[in-house]
């Protein structure tokens, strides 16, 4: 849209940097720059991609993937401690979200889904806002203007489409940042992702379809989301993907470089699928072992992302006592922000769940509130008449 | 003061939008080059762009989608819906986004979309282009919902609708798209009525009609002919659905005694529900008789030859004001 060529060009343009090979790239190409085992193995195409990431950028990713996984399990034990409702681990799929967010610049726009906490941490999100919602104190945790990531998507694949509409706006803008929708293998079968997908293709929006297939929507299993690899279903929308290994923080970061790199320069949409896994449950309030073998998830433990970078470390002599306690440090120090952050978490008010529903005076609702307003008058103390119609 | 047609008001409405303020943008199916199926938005691509009138693919939860993340980017999109049948594919995306988004952000997020509905029936059309939507989006608190009846108001309400920061379903009575009437053009917007403000149309004392969009043209033709039988009937257009104007409501039937309350869409859990019941806690002591509901039937919108039987005419609006003032009428000596 948004230039006046729109339509008459082809719809399946690649961007510069990036060879009609790699729009091809079928399903059986799973870019991997580490093996699980640690060793750095090298791609002709992406190599020169990730080639400027010093060791101490690896560092700073093994750091950041152990964090998000300490904030993890730092929520899951808050959830099992009744502080949280709930709580949708990513245990498993730190790479794919360390490694994409990373590549990211600050004007760039994030849509996620529920799960992607990790990528809410590199965006800068406060650890306690990331679980604010899920204690019940609000519907989301933060401003998406103050950190350029939308709030969280509960409705599967929704997102996608506001992630490309505002990919239309930066067009229309005449800017160079990028819109980036996170969502899973579960949203691809979704309408409003193949929506998304046909408004990419037709506007040549400078958009990143990110997608986690982390194997599982819940009980079901990727397989009965889709007959073909995910990534090559881009290729019916004129869209270029790849299939990256998703537990390689080298080649997830790679990847959305190159994707970033098309968009920015008027390539349009780029399909990602970070092959990973789900190691724990849907959320906090299901049990995979109702409905998956056990040797899958062994297999995938030998994939670990994390497992697998810091023997890389090893390897390049990286891994100093004095690193692992500078990186056990900062995890027990945001461990240990999130829990009193979300312990010592004000209490919402009550006449706040007034507030918002409309930017301006609705005369409906304000005859609501004032009515709710003198209920609650009517007990003196409305914080403690609210808590008592709630124990009735 | 100039003639134009109902079509013509809210084009020239658009226009004037599109020239005030570079964020608005228009979308939708059609839009562009041929002008909308009802023409509406004709000639406005031409003269703003492709880039401001938007054809997009045929898909109308992507629409509303994509107006979404243009809203997040700053835009104030405005999105036409072809017909009223086909905005159900984009329920989800008005009813899970667009209306809770600013709530959900605490307001960070503004969804200043506006929602143009060609609605209801009248023009012999096939299945899903003749329906009365505006109950499921009454229902959804963030909306606001609109219904405009004639063209002066189509001309500034949809102005009004585009500069307010809530999301705004803003209901076109397609059967009326070719009335003419007069629209001044140069009518600044803050000396307007508010888009949340009922009208009364035509003043009585006797009882109290409520129409809204394509009826109230035949609730005032009713209030004509209940004259000629000296029954005085004040014809209200309620022009906002949601929220509702109470005030000029109850101060009407605290006037009159008596309600009769009009629509296309069917009766069970529609807007003549809400008003009854509203008007009947606000207004129990003043009423005379029970509120009386003159809507279509409780059916799937019925082929084109039987739709003048479902939508409410001049003769079933008469009858259900008898009713209201317990004349004889076509229940007369039955229960209820």
């Amino acid at each position: 849209m948004f230039t006046d060529d729109a339509g008459k060009g082809g719809i399946a343009a690649g961007g510069p940097g990036n060879s009609a090979e790699s729009n091809r790239r079928t399903g059986g190409d799973l870019v991997q720059l580490i093996t699980p085992g640690g060793e750095r193995v090298s791609h002709p195409e992406f190599d020169s991609w990730v080639q400027d990431v010093s060791d101490e950028q690896l560092g700073a990713l093994y750091e950041d993937m152990v964090v998000i996984r300490r904030i993890d399990a730092e929520a899951t034990a808050l959830q099992r401690q009744g502080q949280l409702a709930l709580w949708p681990p990513l245990l498993g799929q730190e790479a794919s979200q360390i490694g994409s967010a990373r590549a990211l610049r600050d004007d760039d726009f994030v849509f996620p889904s529920y799960r992607d906490n990790g990528v809410a941490y590199c965006r800068g999100v406060n650890v306690e806002d990331i679980v604010r919602a899920w204690r019940g104190n609000a519907l989301s945790g933060w401003d998406p203007f103050t950190v350029n990531v939308a709030t969280q998507q509960i409705i599967i694949g929704s997102q996608t489409l506001h992630a490309t509409g505002y990919a239309m706006g930066i067009q229309n803008d005449g800017a160079d940042s990028v819109a980036v929708a996170y969502f899973g293998d579960g949203a691809t079968s979704e309408g409003d992702v193949n929506e998304a997908l046909v408004f990419a293709a037709s506007f040549q929006a400078p958009v990143v379809f990110f997608c986690q297939n982390n194997h599982w929507a819940i009980s079901e299993p990727v397989r009965l989301q889709s007959h073909i690899q995910i990534a090559d279903r881009a290729a019916g929308f004129g869209i270029p993907s790849m299939r990256v290994d998703g537990n390689d923080v080298l080649a997830v970061m790679a990847a959305m470089r190159v994707a970033l790199d098309r968009a920015r320069h008027g390539g349009g949409p780029t399909f990602i699928e970070a092959v990973t896994y789900r190691m724990g449950p849907h959320t906090t309030a299901d049990d995979p072992t109702r409905y998956r073998d056990a040797n899958e998830l062994e297999d995938w433990a030998a994939k670990d992302p994390i497992s697998r970078l810091k023997s890389l470390l090893e390897r390049k002599g990286l891994l100093t006592a004095e690193f692992e306690a500078a990186v056990s440090a900062k995890a027990d120090a945001v461990a240990k922000a999130l829990r009193a952050g979300t312990i010592n978490m004000p209490e919402p008010q009550p006449l706040d769940i007034f507030r918002h529903v409309y930017s301006t005076s609705n005369s409906w609702l304000d005859r609501q509130q004032d009515h709710y307003s003198r209920y609650l008058a009517s007990f003196g103390d409305p914080a403690e008449a609210a808590s008592e119609e709630g124990a009735r | 003061m100039t003639q134009m047609t109902f079509a013509r008001a809210i084009n020239s409405g658009l226009r004037k939008s599109l020239e005030n303020d570079p964020k608005v943008i228009l979308m939708g199916e059609d839009i562009g080059a041929l002008g909308g199926v009802f023409r509406v938005t004709d000639g406005l691509q031409k003269d703003f762009g492709r880039h401001r009138v938007v054809d997009t693919p045929l898909a109308e939860s992507g629409i509303m989608g994509t107006a979404v993340g243009l809203a997040y980017r700053g835009y104030r999109p405005v999105v036409e819906i072809q017909f009223d049948g086909f905005i159900y594919p984009a329920f989800d995306q008005i009813v899970s986004q667009v209306a809770k988004m600013h709530y959900r952000t605490q307001g960070a997020v503004k969804m200043p979309i506006t929602i143009r509905v060609p609605f209801g029936g009248g023009i012999g059309s096939p299945e899903h282009h003749s329906e009365s939507p505006e109950a499921y989006f009454t229902h959804t608190s963030g909306l606001r919902v609109v219904s405009v009846s004639n063209p002066q108001d189509a001309h500034t309400m949809i102005q009004q609708a585009i500069a307010c920061d809530d999301p705004v379903l803003y209901f076109e009575p397609k059967r009326r798209y070719h009335d003419k009437g007069d629209v001044d053009e140069s009518l600044d917007l803050s000396a307007a009525l508010s888009m949340e403000k009922a009208r009364v149309v035509t003043e009585g004392k006797d009882v109290t009609l409520v129409a809204y969009g394509p009826l109230v043209k035949t609730a005032k033709d009713a209030a004509l002919a209940a004259a000629d039988e000296g029954v005085s009937v004040e014809v209200i257009d309620l022009r906002s659905l949601a929220p509702l104007d109470f005030v000029t409501l109850e101060a009407s039937v605290r006037k009159t005694g008596r309600l009769v309350i009009t629509h296309e869409a069917g009766q069970s859990g529609g807007l003549g529900a809400e008003v009854a019941a509203s008007i009947t806690e606000r207004c129990f002591y003043h009423l005379e008789a029970a509120p009386v509901r003159v809507t279509g039937f409780d059916v799937p919108y019925p082929y084109s030859k039987l739709e003048m039987h479902h939508l409410p005419g001049l003769d079933r609006i008469l009858d259900g004001v008898d009713r209201a003032l317990g004349r004889p009428n076509s229940l007369s000596g039955l229960e209820g």
